[in-house]
């Protein structure tokens, strides 16, 4: 109870510096994108790119129509984008802000809220990409979207604990990083962003979609934006997953948080 | 009422990557501070601090001496809170203000002004707060315009000024030095030297590490000696 309690007062009080957090990241990206004239909107057009390219290359070896493709192709890679980089900045999350936290006593979640918060901006400009793939293709924007908004919140919630739990365990062992990334690597592939689920064959889906996390992570997002409603167990393993990931980290957090100066 | 309260307190530091103990260890104790040793998984741990109990209270005017990695640093970033004690308890009660690294988090790409919300940020400052100050600031650092360029064409002397006029913003309770701090050319030298004997004055708890007798003597009231992470003298 009591490490429970170390735990949750130092992400309580990341939350009440919140402040911090975003100066953080704002500064973050500015740093990235200082001297060039669009700025942050470089992230936009290089994701435009990289969405056309595959979207022509994949929209005709699945022989799907462009229509239903590129939006959906925009969605995931979006979605998978944010993921990947919260989960592998996560990682090294504690240990790129070593001079910080050995000077200064913070709220050590605060950290990672700035990765977090860093890479909600980068999505931010992202998805401009997608009412734009909407109008080339004369799509209505359909009411069922305003649920990705939920869908988005409990994806973040689920990202930050990963994040934070992955942060802490790179700080001490740190070849983890690698091993996560490439984990990563796989699972752009096994999880349906390049193609869409529909193309598997019925035994196939039992093991890369429903036994997926990622899957049902991306799909409360994509799913509304597609216009169709994500399934109950979608929602249901999302939730589950918070709630236990939640649990389960801040009680590991709770036990480790304060080795963390000590392990950089 | 504001105090600082150790008792018992130890710190070590892990060191991994290091397979040899024996005798390199022996070497190393022998030519650094720290007491070294290895604990029961084979790891190679520092000892930093030794049961260190230490009471501070108000109008406490301490000044920490010791040899390089006689633990000095360390037993400051404790107090801070960097680093929680392995062992023994400490309790601290007032608001900690430290001004080791004047400059920390502080970016060359960005212009004075946003490094006032960025360094602010860090220390705690609300923007609102800070943009009611921003004038202020200015003024005592004596940047001019030079506050809407970006901070890598300001000298080392710029750099320095802006940095002490931001973290002098407030005064603090308990107030944590590594050495006094001089910065700037003979002109802000004077003006910084009065504001921080002024907040050194309205501080309750100065903790100072030196080396110079001669500023324990002017400013201290207390001095707490460090031999290899223990207190030898007080």
């Amino acid at each position: 109870m009591r490490i429970f309690k170390s735990g949750w007062q130092d992400i309580f009080a990341a939350f009440k510096r919140y402040e911090l957090a975003g100066v953080l990241g704002w500064q973050d990206i500015r740093q990235r994108y200082r001297r060039s004239s669009l700025g942050p909107f470089w992230i936009t057009i290089s994701m435009g790119v990289l969405i056309g390219a595959l979207g022509l290359v994949f929209g005709n070896l699945f022989d799907t129509p462009m229509k239903e493709f590129l939006p959906f192709l925009t969605v995931g890679l979006i979605l998978w984008t944010l993921i990947t980089t919260i989960l592998t900045e996560g990682c090294t999350g504690f240990t790129v802000a070593e001079a910080i936290i050995k000077q200064i006593s913070l709220p050590l979640f605060t950290h990672i809220l700035r990765v977090i918060w860093r890479n909600l901006i980068i999505f931010g400009h992202n998805i401009v990409i997608y009412p734009l793939v909407l109008l080339v293709f004369w799509l209505p924007l359909r009411p069922s979207a305003a649920l990705s908004v939920v869908g988005l919140v409990l994806l973040m919630i689920n990202l930050s604990w990963i994040a934070l739990l992955l942060g802490v365990l790179c700080t001490r062992y740190r070849d983890i990083p690698q091993i996560v990334s490439n984990l990563l690597q796989v699972c752009f592939y096994l999880t349906p962003i390049i193609w869409m689920p529909h193309l598997l064959p019925k035994r196939a889906s039992l093991l890369l979609l429903d036994a997926n996390p990622f899957f049902h992570l991306i799909e409360i997002v994509r799913a509304p934006l597609m216009g169709t409603l994500p399934s109950a167990v979608n929602w249901l393993v999302c939730i589950l997953l918070a709630l236990v990931g939640w649990g389960v980290t801040i009680l590991f957090y709770g036990r480790f948080r304060s080795r963390i100066a000590y392990w950089l | 009422m504001t105090h600082i309260r150790m008792n018992n307190v130890c710190v070590d530091f892990p060191i991994y990557n290091t397979t040899g103990r024996s005798l390199k260890n022996q070497l190393m104790q022998a030519a650094t501070g720290g007491r070294m040793g290895s604990n029961e998984q084979g790891r190679v741990v520092v000892r930093a601090l030794q049961s260190i109990s230490l009471e501070f209270k108000e109008g406490d005017r301490v000044g920490v001496v010791g040899r390089n990695g006689a633990g000095k640093s360390t037993l400051l970033r404790v107090i801070s809170g960097v680093y929680e004690p392995i062992e023994g308890f400490l309790e601290v009660q007032g608001k900690i203000t430290s001004m080791i690294d004047l400059s920390l988090g502080m970016d060359g790409e960005a212009t004075g002004v946003e490094n006032i919300y960025l360094r602010g940020a860090l220390l705690g400052f609300h923007r609102q707060w800070l943009s009611s100050k921003i004038s202020d600031i200015v003024d005592f650092a004596g940047l001019g315009d030079f506050i809407r360029m970006p901070l890598r064409t300001y000298s080392t002397g710029m750099q320095m000024r802006l940095a002490f006029s931001i973290a002098t913003l407030v005064q603090p309770e308990i107030l944590l030095m590594d050495e006094w701090l001089t910065v700037g050319d003979a002109d802000f030298k004077e003006k910084a030297q009065q504001r921080l004997h002024e907040i050194v004055q309205k501080s309750s708890i100065l903790i100072i590490a030196t080396h110079s007798p001669e500023l324990v003597k002017t400013i201290c009231n207390r001095t707490v000696r460090l031999d290899r992470g223990a207190v030898i003298a007080m």
